[in-house]
């Protein structure tokens, strides 16, 4: 019988045939702890009785959250986090050099067919390499990093098949909050989705780590693109036969499959307070605004930048908003302003923060206040995330989040 | 009797032909510049009045810098106040245009005038020849109702610079020389006036950071004269001098300092004084958590320049958090188009947004419980950059960036 | 695991993680300093009422969004013995096993009950309300010693000999 991508990735990690429903223990490939959680690992850690990692190479160390510190605590994690690296001999750590997600498959972290767990819930983007990964707490984390393993439940798959050409100013965000509207904010919950179909493959690496890392967003353990050459592009290797193979069967199982022509997709945003709760564009139109917010590991890359880029060359910001824009990473802004980028997002009256978790982790980069709103490109929606449980959220693509910042109100892309 | 220039912008002010020192004038003011530091307290004295009404809208700018962007749900409420009261009463209003007082010498300042801003560095627009002085929010709201304040006319200190500052010694290191020569309180309610031909070697940035940082020796402001460095400046800038005073030959000074910039040497404040000076020599090998380039005191192209040229090819030493803080969008603008921000952003350091910032210990880059803190910022008191155990070192743009790159303090030279 | 009686707080659907623990309070030194912002976003008051001993009810996707293990930590921080929900997103589902918060998925509960009102659960058979009887079902058993240990610290310290 036939596998889906999960069913593969697994099979290949414990070498043999798994199906869906099976408690496995599967020898993980990668893991990543970031600075708000590694205080809670190093602790747990040292609780259960290990003495050292099981592989040093194999865990990262991620300072993203609180980069650039907002409170007096925050360096107490970085403090924490410089110990556990030195005394365990840990070697992979970024102090300051753009969110975790970014980073874990831009500096090559992940490959295709891994399995790789990380104190972050938006894990899940690494399957845009075709990568089995999946956010989990930091006492799994602790415990990871003493025995190289984690016991995990065979998910069944959701197979999303997309064919076609994308309308213009739809973009990669559109396609997985409407996904997420379909399915509901629990509709994968302990399932793997899994993408295919030619508007996918169309897709860059960077598009497809947009969709990945909001499959969290309906339940989903994980979310899985096949590795193509564009993958191997991304992630600097020659694909092997096995991870060429990460491909669904014909004859695969798969618990639901739901098909879509890209050119049925138009611009949708998540309402408040929930980001299931999607809506087109269209039918926003004129909302007032008070703030725009650009980045995060869901959408701070360098194609996101300058699509927004593309909006406001020539324009400028409309008076009293705010547009933020955080660079997912710091390499994503070098290229940013080499070629051209920042500078025109700075002239049309940008504030652009360093690389971080910014807005979107709600601790510093532009909290608002009862009564405000604010179109984003990130993730997360709910009450409270960005300031006081009276701010609207809007979660929106990025061409569609610039096109708002000119207008002062929500209008089409 | 002659004058000195403070009483001859205050006579001005006042319309009078003659003030002296002592003197307490009612004065019309040109500028009135509000921040997000204090402005929603304004506010809220403002709608206690009886009768509410601004003077002239058009003396208003107001210009949100000390938390953008916004880090806290109160901090958004009071920015929402503010935002919506400048919107409602046709304030000029700036949000992320950078630091209040870069953004104020961009756009704003010319000679002669007299402008009051709710924020003790006020002081810095003396270096176009414009008494410029803080004050706090009771004061601000008197001036913005009525246009006009009260003002006692300060006594004057002279400075009269000659020479030139060697290679690797800047302005900054001339500032903190002054106020450690003449004490933090070493001008207190006077005014400080700096004139000479060695002035004449020091472009606007120099003379920037020199006046703004007057007010750490207590200063009430601080003022240049006026030369073709400051014409050229306003000229650039699309302004036109108001009055271009000079102080008389016989006006009188309550001292006059004769200073050989020469003689200037790379300097260190210790914590947790301004003018606990020291040669910056005697603080190498200190060890330090952060270092930051910024500020309205040294945030300019100039400043970042500096940094960039020392720090290209090299990196930021992996345990030290390196914050760069262009003073204002501008300067960010020009320093993207240098290849400046790219030069730090390569070697490792933490490119943010022009705002206040480290500089006043919110927001962003604050430091821990004995964190130790190398900066370009106005201040190194006691818990000024975050925990209140926590120690912070002013230098300049030279020594902050050279310590970042070795972990500790260290001087340009030693790169 | 013993069977036992509480009062119940009734919440709503999609109970996210931000809303058991906004991130403003995540790098507060203890879970202890964070539980009193518990649900602060949605019901500030809810933290400081709910007594040991008492149960949470909720509707579906209890505990959806980010991986803070902060979450279960508090609501277990704050005396609750047990979350019984609609259904449970993937992460906090672990995240509470591996700290001792017993979790039970029931789908008709949430939509019989009131707030304030009592149940007993007995382990493994059923949720009783009112005389109403609502069936439960038992957890794989890799979960129950995780669970019996009293969390994956102490399952580890087992595994180590600490």
């Amino acid at each position: 019988m036939g596998l889906t991508v999960i069913e593969k990735i697994i099979r290949n990690n414990i070498g043999r045939d798994v199906k869906p429903g099976e408690i496995v223990t599967v020898n993980v490939d990668r893991v990543m702890i970031h600075d708000i959680f590694i205080p809670f690992v190093a602790s747990k850690f040292e609780e259960m009785g290990f003495q050292k990692l099981w592989d040093p190479d194999k865990a990262v160390l991620i300072y993203d959250h609180l980069v650039p510190a907002s409170q007096v605590d925050d360096t107490r994690h970085f403090k924490v986090g410089n110990e556990f690296v030195e005394k365990y001999g840990m070697k992979n750590i970024h102090r300051a050099d753009g969110i975790c997600h970014q980073l874990m498959t831009e500096a090559g972290y992940v490959k295709p067919g891994n399995i790789v767990f990380g104190t972050d819930s938006h894990t899940t983007t690494y399957g845009c390499v075709g990568a089995f990964s999946s956010g989990i707490g930091y006492t799994e984390m602790a415990s990871i990093l003493g025995t190289g393993t984690l016991w995990i439940r065979v998910p069944e798959t959701i197979k999303v098949h997309i064919t076609g050409k994308l309308p213009e100013n739809v973009m990669a965000k559109d396609i997985i909050l409407k996904l997420i509207g379909d399915l509901g904010a629990d509709g994968a919950t302990y399932k793997a989705l899994e993408f295919a179909g030619d508007t996918i493959e169309e897709m860059s690496v960077a598009s497809r780590m947009s969709m990945s890392n909001m499959a969290i967003e309906a339940g989903a353990k994980c979310a899985l693109f096949t590795p193509d050459e564009k993958t191997a592009a991304y992630c600097g290797i020659a694909l092997t036969d096995k991870e060429k193979d990460l491909v669904g069967d014909d004859d695969a199982v798969y618990c639901q499959v739901i098909n879509y022509k890209a050119e049925d997709f138009v611009p949708v945003m998540a309402c408040p307070s929930n980001v299931d709760n999607i809506k087109p564009v269209s039918e926003l139109v004129g909302t007032k605004i008070d703030q725009v917010f650009i980045g995060s590991c869901t959408n701070g890359r360098l194609e996101d930048l300058m699509a927004a880029a593309e909006i406001l060359k020539g324009k400028k910001v409309a008076p009293f908003v705010k547009l933020i824009v955080t660079p997912a990473s710091r390499k994503i802004y070098r290229e940013a302003t080499q070629n051209g980028t920042l500078a025109v997002l700075a002239e049309a009256g940008a504030i652009i923060t360093h690389p971080s978790c910014g807005l979107c982790c709600g601790r510093t980069g532009g909290i608002l206040t009862d009564g405000e709103r604010v179109v984003a490109t990130n993730n997360r929606n709910f009450l409270g995330r960005m300031g006081t449980s009276k701010v609207e959220i809007y979660l929106a693509s990025p061409k569609s989040a610039a096109a708002c910042a000119v207008a002062g109100e929500i209008v089409m892309p | 009797m002659g004058m000195t220039m403070a009483e001859k912008i205050i006579a001005a002010a006042a319309g009078v032909e003659e003030v002296k020192a002592g003197d307490i004038h009612t004065v019309e003011l040109d500028r009135l510049m509000s921040n997000d530091g204090t402005t929603h307290l304004t506010i809220d004295m403002y709608h206690q009045l009886k009768e509410p009404r601004i003077a002239d809208v058009n003396k208003l700018v107001w210009i949100m810098d000390h938390n953008v962007p916004c880090d806290s749900v109160k901090t958004a409420a009071s920015h929402k106040k503010m935002r919506d009261f400048a919107k409602e009463h046709g304030i000029r209003f700036y949000e992320g245009a950078g630091v209040c007082h870069q953004v104020m010498m961009e756009n704003h300042v010319t000679s002669g005038e007299l402008i009051f801003g709710a924020d003790s560095h006020t002081c810095a627009y003396g270096a176009v020849g414009a008494f410029g002085t803080g004050v706090g929010c009771t004061d601000y709201l008197y001036a913005m109702v009525t246009g006009k304040s009260w003002l006692l006319v300060p006594e004057t200190l002279r400075f009269n610079l000659k020479g030139k500052l060697r290679d690797g010694v800047y302005a900054r290191d001339l500032i903190l020389s002054i106020i450690g020569m003449i004490g933090a309180n070493g001008a207190n309610y006077m005014a400080m006036e700096f004139g000479g031909e060695g002035l004449k070697t020091l472009n606007m940035s120099d003379r920037i950071a020199v006046c703004n940082l007057c007010v750490e020796a207590g200063a009430k402001t601080a003022l240049m004269e006026i030369d073709e460095v400051t014409l050229d400046y306003l000229k650039a800038h699309g302004r036109e001098p108001k009055h271009c005073f000079a102080s008389d030959d016989d006006a009188v000074y309550a001292h006059v300092y004769e200073i050989d910039l020469s003689a200037i040497k790379p300097i260190v404040a210790k914590p947790h004084f301004v003018d606990s000076v020291v040669d910056a020599k005697e603080c190498v090998g200190t060890h330090i958590d952060e270092a930051f380039l910024g500020s309205c005191n040294n945030g300019r192209i100039e400043d970042l320049r500096v940094g960039a040229e020392l720090i290209q090819g090299k990196k930021v030493h992996p345990l030290v958090r390196f914050l760069v803080v262009p003073a204002s969008a501008k300067v960010y603008q020009q320093a993207l188009s240098e290849g400046i921000i790219d030069t730090f952003m390569e070697a490792g350091a933490i490119v943010m947004n022009p705002n206040c910032s480290v500089c006043w210990g919110s927001c962003q880059g604050v430091i821990g419980e004995n964190e130790v803190l190398i900066s370009t910022g106005t201040r190194n008191f006691k818990g000024r950059a975050g925990h209140k155990d926590s120690f912070v070192y002013l230098a300049s743009a030279a020594t902050v960036t050279a310590s970042a790159i070795k972990g500790e303090i260290a001087t340009a030279d030693m790169i | 695991m013993e069977n036992f009686s509480g009062k119940i707080w009734v919440l709503g659907d999609d109970i996210d993680t931000d809303i058991i623990i906004p991130t403003e309070y995540l790098a507060l030194k203890t879970v202890n300093d964070m539980a009193p912002y518990a649900f602060s976003p949605l019901r500030p008051e809810l933290a400081a009422q709910i007594k040991e001993g008492d149960i949470l009810v909720a509707g579906k996707n209890f505990g959806c969004g980010s991986s803070r293990e902060q979450a279960p930590e508090i609501i277990k921080a704050l005396g609750v013995k047990a979350v019984i929900a609609k259904s449970f997103a993937r992460i906090f589902f672990r995240n509470a096993i591996n700290n001792g918060l017993l979790l039970i998925e029931n789908d008709k509960l949430r939509d019989a009950v009131n707030e304030g009102d009592e149940i007993t659960v007995t382990m493994n058979e059923a949720i009783e309300h009112k005389g109403m009887k609502y069936p439960i079902t038992s957890l794989p058993q890799n979960l129950v010693e995780i669970l019996e240990a009293g969390g994956l610290v102490k399952a580890m310290q087992k595994r180590n000999r600490f």
